[in-house]
């Protein structure tokens, strides 16, 4: 397989082009540095900093009451708002790189399907997503998240009873601490089963060249079944262009989760987004009192975090993928 | 060119079939009904579902929101009695089209320029800037640059009011919010497309004719160059003409963007298909304009049946 890979997959040295980016090098560095603090940080800090407090609407840079020194300030509650940025980010990335697999996996299935079956099958499957295309995605998701959100609330509600009957006490405890994120298991889901329409559109149009190949007739001639071809010989062709669509497929998601916390149907409070996050801080803009700290610090993370992704995008599709994109 | 609209016009109805199904089906699967969270009786809600159309089966209520369809009648608001959903979108669609035309003029043109002068000044600073400002807007989301905007253009320096709607200065500000990331990426596009064709031979030609750069650049280069920024642009129109819920709720805009949002959570059936239909048609409506435009300005593509 490997020399498949070399002679049909992205050009060859496409590492080498990524490596010489210094922008991407640089956005790829940022975003595994924010992701490690995100991940570990929360863990290590002192208790008193993860709760409430009295102190509320602290500024920047200022110690609270009980002595505590707060970074970017505190919220209403007078939680610590470095922390509900860390915390935040968990979300926002957790969000956007499930999301952005799980439309992924539907994505690469579609394409490669429709592309390596043509015909009737190909022009049927492209028009679907026309005609998904042609209907508001926000829509979608908000109905999705609608009509799955209380079936899941009530299923993990029925799960617990049953663990709780039979006295697994650990997993007791991870489904109830699961039953307040319900809202993010399915919001993962529905933005996971709407983005995937520029993946699958993309990733067909590589097979419709691959198949062609002389390999692939090779695997045909040797009586390969469909199914064998597409896993053995087209999936590792496509896995740079993959790679790079995920890389822009996850700000999107992140994008589309922030939106949807912003206009109140996302996460809800206990649980923070930067979207939600955002949220409270432009409803603390007003021209007597301006706590712009609230506004400024998620706008800004959230904000450098898509563009290190984009920029981290653009370099790997300018390496792998030269003619695609835009 | 007849048969060519004949059949884009009976694929657009199928479309604009699926679009209502998907929506219809969806919404009277949801949990909760649209009068369950009002006090009074069971049998008072019943009846008011009945008024609607609402009770029977789900194939009954399907026929029966078809054939109101079918007759071009969107039905009544659940929501807002005695209302119906043509009257309600006829309010608040023209304020959020005017908001979306001048958003879209801005994005396309500032787009296009900024593009086309990245790409001519290729590698130069003002390339880099302009290129790192398409993709700030790009990745900086509306309900972030709306605030800053506001902090900055209106609270600080008084140049705007803060919000509302009915006075032009009021317009200015979500306008540009709306605009920026679009812009940007119109601006990118643009700058891509412009490159391609600057290498190319016809180029050359012109400029051995003895055209100067200017001219040889936007007389030649950017009719082609301008093709794909074309075929975003149907999309785009269709997208900013319904209205960005979040720019309208930024603003505090009576506009299209949060019928969408306050019908899921009021279950309002009626008056969410008829927001799809109606935004379905619009994007049809632009991607037609957009294929006839390319014909127009693409000699070596034909339209025809």
């Amino acid at each position: 397989m490997a020399e498949a890979r070399a002679s049909v997959g992205g050009r060859p040295g496409g590492w080498k082009i990524l490596r010489r980016n210094r922008t991407a090098v640089v956005a790829m560095g940022l975003l595994l540095a924010l992701a490690l603090v995100a991940l570990l940080l929360p863990e290590v800090m002192p208790a008193g900093l993860l709760g409430a407090s009295e102190d509320s609407y602290l500024p920047p840079l200022s110690r609270g009451g009980d002595g505590l020194f707060h970074l970017c300030g505190t919220d209403v509650n007078g939680q610590d708002l470095f922390v509900r940025l860390l915390t935040g980010a968990r979300v926002s990335l957790g969000v956007g790189l499930v999301g952005a697999c799980i439309s992924l996996g539907v994505g690469t299935v579609y394409g490669m399907v429709s592309g390596y079956f043509g015909g009737r099958v190909d022009a049927l499957m492209m028009r679907l997503i026309d005609v998904i295309y042609a209907v508001p995605r926000i829509l979608f998701i908000m109905i999705f998240i609608a009509a799955l959100d209380p079936y899941l609330e009530g299923w993990l509600d029925a799960v617990r009873l049953q663990v709780q009957a039979r006295n697994w006490s650990m997993l007791e405890g991870w489904v109830t601490a699961a039953i307040p994120y319900s809202r993010i298991l399915v919001m993962i889901l529905s933005l996971g089963l709407v983005e995937w329409l520029t993946m699958a559109r993309i990733i067909r149009g590589q097979v419709l060249v691959l198949r062609e190949t002389t390999f692939v007739t090779a695997a045909r001639a040797m009586g390969q079944r469909p199914a064998a071809i597409l896993r053995r010989h087209l999936l590792p062709n496509l896995a740079t262009v993959v790679l790079t669509y995920l890389t822009l497929t996850i700000p999107a998601v992140i994008m589309d989760e922030s939106f949807l916390s912003f206009l109140g149907l996302g996460i809800e409070a206990p649980a923070a987004s930067w979207g939600s996050l955002l949220k409270d801080g432009a409803q603390a803009i007003n021209p007597l009192a301006s706590k712009w700290w609230l506004l400024v610090f998620p706008a800004a993370i959230m904000s450098a975090t898509l563009l290190a992704l984009n920029y981290l995008g653009d370099g790997l599709r300018d390496a792998f993928d030269p003619r695609g994109g835009e | 060119m007849v048969r060519f609209l004949v059949r884009r016009l009976l694929s657009s109805l199928v479309v604009l079939w699926l679009a209502a199904s998907i929506t219809f089906v969806l919404m009277r699967s949801i949990k909760g009904g649209p009068f369950e969270s009002e006090k009074g009786t069971a049998a008072a809600a019943a009846a008011k579902l009945a008024r609607y159309k609402l009770d029977g089966t789900l194939w009954e209520q399907y026929a029966a929101y078809m054939s109101s369809l079918a007759r071009m009648d969107l039905g009544e608001s659940t929501k807002y009695v005695n209302w119906s959903v043509a009257e309600l979108l006829g309010q608040k669609l023209p304020n959020s089209f005017l908001l979306g035309g001048t958003a879209f003029l801005l994005a396309s043109l500032g787009g296009v320029f900024l593009g086309a002068l990245a790409a001519v000044r290729r590698d130069s600073a003002a390339d880099r800037g302009a290129m790192m400002l398409a993709l700030l807007s790009i990745s900086i989301p509306t309900f972030v640059t709306g605030p800053l905007l506001i902090a900055v253009f209106a609270l600080g320096l008084g140049w705007f009011p803060v919000g509302g709607w009915g006075r032009w200065g009021q317009l200015v500000l979500p306008a540009i919010c709306l605009a920026l990331p679009y812009g940007g990426y119109v601006a990118r596009l643009m700058r891509n497309s412009l490159l391609d064709v600057l290498g190319s031979d016809f180029l050359r030609t012109a400029r051995a004719k003895g055209l100067g750069a200017t001219q040889a650049v936007a007389r030649h280069a950017v009719k082609v160059a301008i093709l794909p920024v074309v075929t975003f642009l149907g999309p785009l129109a269709a997208n900013l003409l319904t209205g960005s819920m979040v720019v309208e709720t930024v603003f505090n805009i009576p506009g299209a963007g949060m019928v969408f949002v306050n019908s899921i959570q009021n279950r309002d059936v009626f008056l969410l298909g008829g927001a799809v239909v109606v935004y379905c048609a619009l994007l049809l409506f632009f991607n037609l304009v957009v294929d006839v435009l390319y014909s127009l300005l693409d000699k070596r593509i034909r339209i025809h049946g």
